[in-house]
């Protein structure tokens, strides 16, 4: 439904997306995540045809999007990160535009409406001017408009930024629903790791490189099994005895000492019973898509102002080369 | 799916320009101003052939109006992008074309609608009007907004913020407005403002309203015509273009 050949994007001659392929099949849920600045929003504008490539190829529903846009713009929905509603209109009217535009039929688009507009419990305020709503609220109706013409495939940028639990919930049993019943193959941009659960697969992009791809399960487990989180009285002491010990790499930081290892229900009853340092707190857990993303890139995904300035020399680091 | 896309988005533009209830006040209060205090201020200074200061300035407004509102609802693209709605029309199935060719429709109702207000005024200035009259006029703004709504698209689509908007409105819409001979009659002017006035495409739409309401104009009406014909010819053709490879 969604391949991409060695596709390259450069603003200014820094690489924003950099030799990205990907292929997403019919009815499959393909998770982008990474970074702010990563470059996944860069990669949507490209497949929806609001930028062209700089090298590379693309096409949606076997359509090039350099070549026919305009069945590429037919098979596709798109929720954008920031709003993209009209705040003069009301919430209906933005939902006819909509609709006139896609060329559905009055009768089909009254229908949608009214089961869209019930799906993200709009329908009583959709004479309301969007002007007035909350931030959630024209996220709501942004994806209520992004499906109303039933695309072949949707992009969902950052789609539950910003909303309430509940919401997400909703949000995500509907396209759950949509992909069951009509196979609309969805692909979103994520920073958020527990919504990168939801994918069928995920690529990891940093740096506009793709470095992983997988599902959600077999990245994880890339991760050497569990994950054990120590405190003591002296970290340094304690990480010193581990690698004495039991020649296990750990990382050290302001939380603790930290360590991958399988078989974590045996090893840890042995561990404490002969562990010479004091340990305060010992903390048990299965590793998360946190931890993938740490272990590939060597930083974490959510240091995003800190990381803004990184990425900025790493731009002109890439430059020069 | 062309037509409708243009009429997708002229709908939108009108349906926005009657809900903003300031925009609708506006349009009405702005030109009775203008006729009633300038047209009152001048007339004793005014000796024309025939006719008061006010008379002669009544086609002068519409001109202004239809300048203002033609360029204004063009760069109202500027607004969009800025608030992401553009990026909806832009990745919806429709070509760039459409999308240009129904903002520059939407700027010639919403013109023609303005226009058609002030024509509703001219009993204040004591200008008889005929049906005729009110639709050659009506004519003549849909032609004249086709070519200034196609100049704002231009430099619409050259725009990246609005900020720009106020060097435009300084340095072009301004000096277009006052040197069109909305305000005083062309001849015995100095020839530099003379020049001025004769190559600025919104000259002629002010002549030939002026012509059609008053009987008073400098050149023939089909000359009137023809220039800004050639002119909306040009602007549409810079704009769709601009437009199109822009954005």
């Amino acid at each position: 439904m969604i391949r991409t050949q060695n596709l390259c994007r450069s603003f200014n001659g820094i690489k924003a997306v950099d030799d990205v392929t990907i292929s997403v099949g019919k009815g499959e849920i393909f998770g982008f995540l990474g970074p702010n600045g990563a470059g996944k929003t860069t990669t949507i504008n490209v497949l929806c045809t609001l930028l062209r490539p700089t090298s590379g190829e693309a096409s949606i529903n076997g359509y090039d999007v350099v070549r026919e846009p305009h069945n590429v713009r037919r098979s596709i929905g798109l929720i954008f990160q920031d709003p993209s509603l009209d705040d003069r209109l009301t919430a209906e009217e933005n939902l006819d535009f909509h609709g006139m535009i896609y060329d559905i039929p009055k009768n089909v688009r009254e229908e949608r409406k009214e089961e869209l507009l019930k799906m993200v419990e709009l329908w009583d305020r959709r004479k309301d001017i969007v002007k007035t709503y909350s931030g959630g609220m024209k996220r709501r109706l942004e994806i209520a408009r992004g499906l109303l013409h039933r695309p072949k495939v949707l992009f969902l940028d950052e789609p539950t930024l910003g909303l309430d639990p509940q919401t997400r919930n909703h949000i995500w049993t509907y396209i759950h629903q949509l992909r069951n019943e009509q196979g609309i193959t969805i692909f979103m941009t994520t920073h958020y790791m527990d919504e990168a659960e939801n994918c069928d697969r995920i690529g990891i992009i940093d740096y506009g490189k793709i470095v992983a791809m997988d599902t959600p399960e077999d990245l994880k487990r890339m991760v050497g099994g569990d994950i054990i989180t120590l405190k003591t009285t002296d970290d340094e002491k304690a990480e010193k005895e581990i690698g004495e010990r039991y020649h296990l790499h750990v990382r050290r930081d302001e939380k603790g000492i930290h360590l991958e290892i399988e078989n974590s229900e045996e090893f840890i009853p042995q561990f404490i019973s002969s562990f010479s340092t004091r340990i305060n707190s010992i903390n048990l857990r299965r590793p998360t898509l946190d931890d993938v993303f740490l272990k590939l890139t060597g930083h974490e995904i959510r240091k995003e102002e800190a990381s803004a300035r990184d990425r900025m020399k790493h731009a002109m680091r890439m430059r020069r080369h | 799916m062309f037509w409708k896309a243009v009429y997708v988005i002229c709908l939108r533009d009108i349906r926005r320009f009657f809900r903003e209830k300031s925009q609708v006040i506006g349009s009405i209060a702005r030109p009775t101003l203008w006729l009633a205090i300038m047209g009152t201020g001048f007339n004793t200074v005014f000796r024309a052939q025939s006719g008061s200061y006010a008379q002669f300035l009544f086609p002068g407004i519409i001109g202004m109006t239809v300048l203002f509102t033609s360029v204004f609802s063009a760069v109202s693209i500027i607004w969009d992008r800025e608030f992401g709605f553009l990026r909806e029309i832009l990745v919806a199935p429709v070509s760039r074309t459409s999308v240009a060719v129904g903002k520059t429709l939407s700027g010639c109702f919403q013109s023609m609608i303005q226009g058609g207000i002030i024509l509703a005024l001219s009993p204040l200035v004591d200008v008889k009007l005929t049906p005729t009259i009110v639709l050659e006029v009506l004519l003549l703004i849909f032609l004249a907004s086709f070519a200034l709504t196609s100049l704002g698209l231009l430099i619409a689509s050259r725009m990246e913020s609005h900020e720009g908007f106020n060097l435009i409105m300084n340095f072009l819409i301004m000096p277009m407005f006052l040197m069109s001979g909305a305000f005083f009659p062309i001849q015995g002017l100095p020839v530099w403002l003379k020049s001025v006035v004769t190559i600025n495409p919104l000259s002629y739409a002010v002549d030939a309203l002026r012509g059609i309401i008053l009987g008073i104009h400098e050149h023939a009406i089909a000359t009137d015509i023809f220039f800004m014909a050639g002119f909306a010819v040009i602007m549409t053709l810079l704009a769709v273009t601009a437009f199109t490879r822009k954005v």
